[in-house]
């Protein structure tokens, strides 16, 4: 027990050796509906195989513009209901027997993957276009985000090959099916998408906040004319 | 003098007086209306820290609300469901998304629980200013310090509940704590964990103690402080008495009802603290990771350690004591010196009335050493507080050890450098423009 508090007092210092995250800025789509249906789209195609995003209901996507039945047609290859949440048919436990641990659930990954470094956006926007070929790794990808990563490049046949260089920089080898600006444009409505999803309400929570600031305002008119009403006989 | 509370209180014949009238009859209404808001006499100079109070109870009352809701709709279940995600987890999601207005409320008790350190970190620190735990305070100070102490153990155990990454290893590393303890130490840590490792048992008793016995003791806390307070009266930024000077009603000069005058400026501050709460609440719920710590969105994982834990902040000024302790020393090793000035750390916080010996309570009138004393002290736990949330360096240890010097001399040296000062006089009346 001793041994183990002392590695988690020490724990900190490895955080520390690891060093610097250098991100890149991902774009802000949370307003643009086109990029997030665009995003979900390649979500459900990409990684609602593997990744479950169990919070989520389908029909939650009326939010970014879709109506009910153009969920069903463009966006349910995995569930009856509209109503359901973006579970997956893949076993846990067989998961695990296959890539060594089961794929997380993406639902709230926009906002577990937040930093000092940058939002959780940033992240995802750098991860997703840092794979590299690593003949040492059993899936052959690595990442310089997340190293020894156990995903293989989902999106490879898009991004194409990268490798990383003596300089320690990422290369394009063998180009993909896509140009690398659009696939940085994909990968930008995708991680858009997984911001949004992370938190569906936010961006009516802000609008929210704005009439809330400004009734508080006007309330804080009249409690202050009414403290000052009473007050003027304090002497 | 009437003998009971139906013949101080008659009817004025109007069907609100005859039912006032019955009901004083049979419980003292009237008479604790009086006591505590209409004829509760408050010094007319209270000012800007002595807002924190009132909005310490009007932030305790918003979480018990939030709480009772949240309550109806959260699952303190460890055990993994269909997708894989611990259920208790899945619950707080399943708030944020499915139950109407959940999110906001959800909001309302995550960001509540940091206004209400930031609320009563102000509040103890306005006693600080003004010597409000001098005599004959010192049980209101008590009972506040009780309040402080249920407080880090309400917000201990609901952290552990959204069961993330965070809550998982905070809990972790602060019930490992107790094993530091000699002889008993292990024993006590897995009698307060349930269980070998954190679990379902561990989820389920934070959960008890998180929404029936820590706010039980705290509510019966309050009400114990305001009480001790209408007692004795408040105290005020001149740190005197206001009760020496009474008019020929033997109501003091310079006290005015708390009802209407105080009731209507405590308005005043709720609405503006309300704006400051909505700023962060509407948009930056996270608190910049502060107030909700980003790592607290992977749920929990006993295999998977994360890089970095850090206790959420308002904890972080007493976890930097506890990590400044890096050598064994009379047998005693550097972990269970930490535990021990940790504790101290808080519990140093009972004697204040009896370690300050000034002559004068209030700063205004207090000397250069106090001032001083209290200046360093309060940059030396802002510093403890910032190093508490980052990974510790050589450096930063240094630093960190510095500043708990500081922290326990502020305390341990008071009844010197109180004595010594060179107080001004006070006044016979309260300053008031």
């Amino acid at each position: 027990m001793k041994k183990l508090l002392l590695a988690l007092l020490s724990a900190p210092l490895l955080a520390f050796a690891s060093g610097e995250l250098h991100l890149d800025k991902a774009p802000d789509h949370s307003r643009d509906y086109a990029a997030l249906q665009n995003g979900a789209k390649i979500f459900v195609t990409y990684c609602l195989n593997c990744h479950s995003a169990s919070y989520m209901r389908y029909n939650r996507l009326t939010d970014i513009g879709l109506t009910e039945a153009q969920i069903k047609e463009n966006l349910m290859y995995a569930a009856e209901k509209v109503g359901e949440p973006m579970t997956i048919a893949m076993r846990r436990a067989d998961a695990k027997a296959w890539f060594g641990a089961a794929p997380p659930d993406l639902t709230v990954i926009a906002r577990a993957r937040a930093s000092e470094f940058g939002s959780g956006a940033d992240w995802l926007y750098t991860y997703l276009r840092s794979f590299y070929r690593d003949d040492e790794r059993p899936t052959g990808w690595n990442n310089t985000v997340f190293a020894n990563v156990g995903m293989p490049h989902v999106l490879w046949e898009l991004q194409g090959d990268q490798v990383m260089g003596a300089d320690h920089k990422l290369k394009l080898m063998t180009p993909g099916t896509v140009k690398p600006a659009e696939y940085d444009a994909m990968v930008g409505n995708l991680v858009a998408y997984l911001a949004y999803m992370g938190e569906p309400v936010a961006e009516f929570r802000k609008q929210l906040g704005v009439i809330v600031l400004i009734a508080l305002a006007v309330i804080f008119v009249f409690a202050y004319a009414l403290k000052r009403e009473y007050w003027k006989d304090i002497h | 003098m009437a003998s009971s509370n139906s013949e101080k209180f008659k009817t004025d014949g109007s069907v609100a007086g005859n039912v006032m009238e019955w009901v004083d009859a049979r419980f003292p209404l009237t008479k604790m209306w009086k006591e505590h808001l209409s004829e509760y006499y408050a010094p007319k100079n209270f000012n800007f820290w002595y807002f924190f109070g009132s909005l310490a109870l009007l932030v305790l009352v918003s979480q018990i609300v939030t709480g009772i809701f949240l309550t109806m709709h959260y699952k303190p279940d460890a055990a993994l469901n269909g997708a894989g995600v611990p259920v208790a987890f899945a619950s707080v999601e399943y708030i944020m998304r499915d139950v109407p207005w959940g999110w906001l409320i959800r909001y309302m008790h995550s960001t509540g629980a940091s206004a209400f350190f930031i609320v009563v970190y102000l509040h103890m620190f306005r006693g600080m200013l003004y010597g409000s735990y001098r005599k004959p305070r010192e049980l209101i100070w008590i009972f506040g310090v009780l309040i402080y102490l249920c407080l880090m153990a309400e917000a201990f155990a609901g952290y552990l509940l959204p069961w993330g990454q965070m809550s998982y290893w905070g809990a972790q590393v602060i019930l490992n704590l107790f094993s530091a303890i000699p002889f008993i130490g292990n024993d006590l840590t897995l009698w307060i964990r349930g269980d070998f490792v954190i679990g379902d048992a561990t989820l389920n008793r934070f959960f008890s103690l998180h929404v029936i016995a820590v706010p039980f003791a705290l509510a019966g806390l309050v009400v114990a402080h305001v009480i001790a307070l209408h007692e004795v009266g408040s105290n005020n930024p001149d740190g005197i008495e206001i009760k020496k000077q009474k008019d020929a009603n033997g109501i003091p000069l310079d006290g005015i009802p708390f009802h209407p005058y105080y009731t209507v400026k405590d308005i005043v501050g709720i609405v503006v603290f309300l704006m400051l709460f909505a700023v962060i609440l509407f948009f930056m719920p996270e608190g910049g990771g502060y107030f909700i710590e980003f790592n607290n969105f992977f749920p929990a994982d006993p295999l998977v350690t994360p890089p970095h834990i850090a206790p959420v902040w308002y904890f972080t000024p007493f976890y930097s004591i506890l990590r400044a302790n890096t050598v064994n020393f009379l047998w005693i090793d550097a972990k269970l010196w930490g535990v021990i000035f940790m504790g101290l750390g808080v519990m140093v916080f009972f004697f204040l009335p009896w370690l300050d010996r000034s002559p004068v309570k209030s700063i205004r009138y207090r000397g250069p050493l106090y001032k001083g004393a209290l200046a360093v002290f309060v940059v030396a736990f802002l510093i403890l507080g910032y190093l508490g949330m980052l990974s510790p360096t050589p450096a930063r240890t240094i630093v960190s050890q510095i500043c708990t010097v500081i922290y326990f001399a502020f305390f341990f040296l008071m009844p010197i450098y109180t004595k010594l000062d060179k107080c001004q006089p006070e006044p016979d009346r309260v300053t008031f423009k």
